[in-house]
């Protein structure tokens, strides 16, 4: 055992100094926490570092690879970035609860067991919908509550998956497995819950669109990487994920061409973009997983960026409705080209962060000859394009003129935004800089002549397919219904009834117990009398006169004697 | 040419869009006669054929778009659904 304490403690003191401090010194504290996480985190070598005895069990607390260290890394970079966007707008209780959710995604990187990930995990989804809760609305309140059951639920069936692991193996290490018993599909389900898979997906574009516009930049990044960082280390190569995440993949773009919210086409999204991180741990192949991992890191970029974008949008003018919107380029130029870099990026344009990551997934899919995974995610990047790419710019900046003028980012929100386009550019030019921190050190080659013509073709095919069928993408007020239907309608239905039956039984049993005693009563009565002295007293109350009385007792004396005697 | 199209920004003036068009066509056009020059090596053949991930990524939208659109016909609810459909009346 060393004394090697997780990074993930210092954004946690962090987050409670942000509570406890104000003004520079809280600016401080945000900015620094998660510089001198990102520090830590570069500090921890590969293996196990730390481990303690808990009850029978191993407990790794610390555990380094050149995996865990860039999961780490890209969340630590997105408390920064995150911090500095939101620092000067949010609530201090957002600020805080951003931190210690930072600190979960951190702290599940370098979980070396299942009991130390479990806690961390646990504490993502707790601060998480505080973060939710404080869009301050009552509309964020309630997805606030169904976040919470969703990820309460999911973590209750990852712990049984981990104390089944327990009891079958009797040791709680992270290792790689397969789903073939009850405890492994226990634990595939719990992490799978939290990439938003099928059939819950739903709850991602419910929740994450009612934070506050700063909330939701936060809210982008961790809860789904860090479950496709926990794939990456338990399933490698399950191939129930390919069709998961082709699902997702679909999904994802289907739900975000129906949608009118802004915030909500970009959650849409972030199912869509973990669904090729999802696919590609189904591939399982090194190269696969080095693309998952990449692409991970990349889509932090730029999804918080687009996010960023749209919560500028959403805190200049309080809308995100694509019908309340447009024509805000006019007046906001920065984030109309922070917003289209980061729909650049996710669309994988050449020259951007997406480009050198997602191509890495389709690679991966063409060398193990998988012709439909590799046409279908071929198919993806263009409707991504079409969903995310162009729909969230167009609908936002361009389209018609809403009349709206309002100003551009204030300076903090414009610094964040720079920052995060620069990296999504860095890493579309500069790839084997990059490539070098990915978890198995291949020969890649990111850009050649044919790649970059046929993904120019496929996307700006797109482009044009998207002009051509925009009388088809009118935005409508509308919403799109899905699977959550069934527990937000379908099961308030049934409780609705249930309760409207149970009400009715109870008012009938009322009823019928006020009539039995009705009855009873007046039985009681015929027999007793109403009162003693009353003129109407039943047959066992009336007054006897003593003469009567000495009477019947001399008869039952003399019955009794008869009865001994005989 | 009305007054409005002259005072609006230059970026949205009608002349300005159909510059962009043709602009656009021409950048669509290259794309695809580029692969003269430099052939685009599929992984299964079909991908390598000439102009194919033009005509795919259009049609993949194409059909996207139409799926999205039947879905949307069951699945679209008025904004105010959830909140109409849980309240005790």
């Amino acid at each position: 055992m060393t004394d090697f304490l997780p990074p993930a403690l210092i954004l946690l003191v962090g987050a409670l100094l942000t509570l406890f401090t104000r003004g520079h010194l809280r600016t401080a504290v945000i900015l620094a926490a998660p510089l001198a996480t990102l520090w830590a985190i570069w500090q921890v070598p590969d293996g196990v570092v730390a481990t303690y005895t808990f009850i029978d069990y191993q407990i790794e607390p610390v555990e380094g690879s050149a995996l865990r260290r860039l999961f780490a890394t890209i969340f630590a970079i997105m408390a920064f970035g995150g911090g500095l966007f939101a620092f000067r707008q949010a609530r201090t209780a957002e600020l805080a609860s951003a931190q210690a959710y930072a600190a979960g995604a951190v702290g599940v990187c370098f979980s070396g067991d299942l009991i130390t990930m479990f806690v961390w995990w646990e504490l993502m989804a707790l601060f998480s919908t505080l973060v939710v809760w404080c869009g301050g609305t009552s509309s964020s309140k309630a997805a606030g509550i169904r976040y919470a059951i969703m990820h309460l639920l999911g973590g209750i069936i990852l712990k049984v998956g981990i104390d089944g692991i327990a009891v079958q193996t009797g040791s709680v290490d992270i290792r790689p497995m397969l789903a073939t018993d009850f405890a492994t599909w226990m634990i595939l389900i719990g992490v799978l819950i939290n990439t938003a898979a099928p059939p819950v997906s739903a709850w991602l574009a419910d929740a994450y669109p009612e934070a506050s516009p700063t909330g939701s930049v936060f809210l982008s990044a961790f809860t789904t990487k860090t479950a496709v960082l926990a794939l990456i280390l338990l399933f490698p190569g399950e191939p129930v994920l390919i069709g998961v995440g082709l699902y997702m993949v679909l999904y994802g773009i289907l739900y975000a061409l129906l949608e009118n919210d802004a915030r909500r086409i970009l959650a849409y999204s972030i199912v869509n973009q973990v669904g090729f991180m999802v696919c590609a741990i189904g591939i399982g192949t090194q190269l696969a997983l080095n693309g998952a991992a990449a692409h991970a890191f990349a889509h932090i970029i730029y999804k918080a960026l687009l996010f960023m974008s749209a919560g500028v949008v959403v805190y200049r003018v309080g809308k995100s409705k694509c019908t309340d919107l447009g024509g805000l380029f006019r007046t906001m130029p920065l984030t109309t080209i922070c917003g289209i870099i980061g729909a650049l990026a996710i669309s994988g344009f050449p020259l951007t962060s997406g480009f050198t990551t997602k191509t890495m997934i389709s690679q991966a899919a063409a060398n193990e000859n998988l012709v439909f995974v590799y046409m279908l995610l071929a198919a993806a990047s263009a409707g991504v394009f079409l969903h995310a790419g162009i729909k969230f710019p167009w609908f936002v900046f361009f389209q018609k003129d809403s009349g709206l003028r309002p100003k551009d980012a204030p300076w903090n929100m414009a610094a964040a935004m720079v920052l995060f386009s620069a990296l999504c550019i860095l890493i579309g030019v500069f790839p084997d800089a990059f490539y070098k921190f990915l978890p198995y050190s291949l020969e890649y080659k990111a850009y050649s002549a044919s790649k970059v013509i046929f993904y120019l073709q496929l996307l700006l095919f797109s482009g044009l397919a998207f002009f051509l069928l925009l009388p088809l993408m009118r935005r409508t007020l509308t919403i799109s219904l899905d699977t959550d239907w069934l527990w937000r309608v379908a099961l308030h239905r049934v409780v609705t009834f249930a309760s409207a039956q149970l009400l009715a039984a109870g008012t009938k049993l009322g009823q019928l117990t006020d009539q039995s005693f009705a009855a009873l009563r007046l039985r009681a009565e015929s027999r007793f009398g109403e009162r003693l002295e009353s003129a109407r007293a039943g047959v066992f109350a009336r007054a006897w006169t003593i003469g009567t009385t000495a009477l019947w007792i001399a008869v039952l004396l003399t019955a009794y004697v008869l009865f001994y005697l005989v | 040419m009305t007054k409005d199209s002259k005072t609006d920004h230059w970026l949205v003036r009608p002349a300005t869009i159909r510059w962009l068009w043709r602009i656009f066509i021409v950048v669509l056009a290259l794309t695809v006669l580029a692969q003269f020059v430099l052939p685009v090596k599929g992984y299964f053949g079909v991908d390598g054929w000439f102009g194919f991930g033009a005509v795919y990524g259009f049609l993949a939208c194409l059909g996207m778009v139409l799926v999205a659109k039947a879905l949307g016909v069951v699945l679209k609810r008025d904004e105010n659904y959830y909140q109409d459909q849980t309240s005790d009346d």
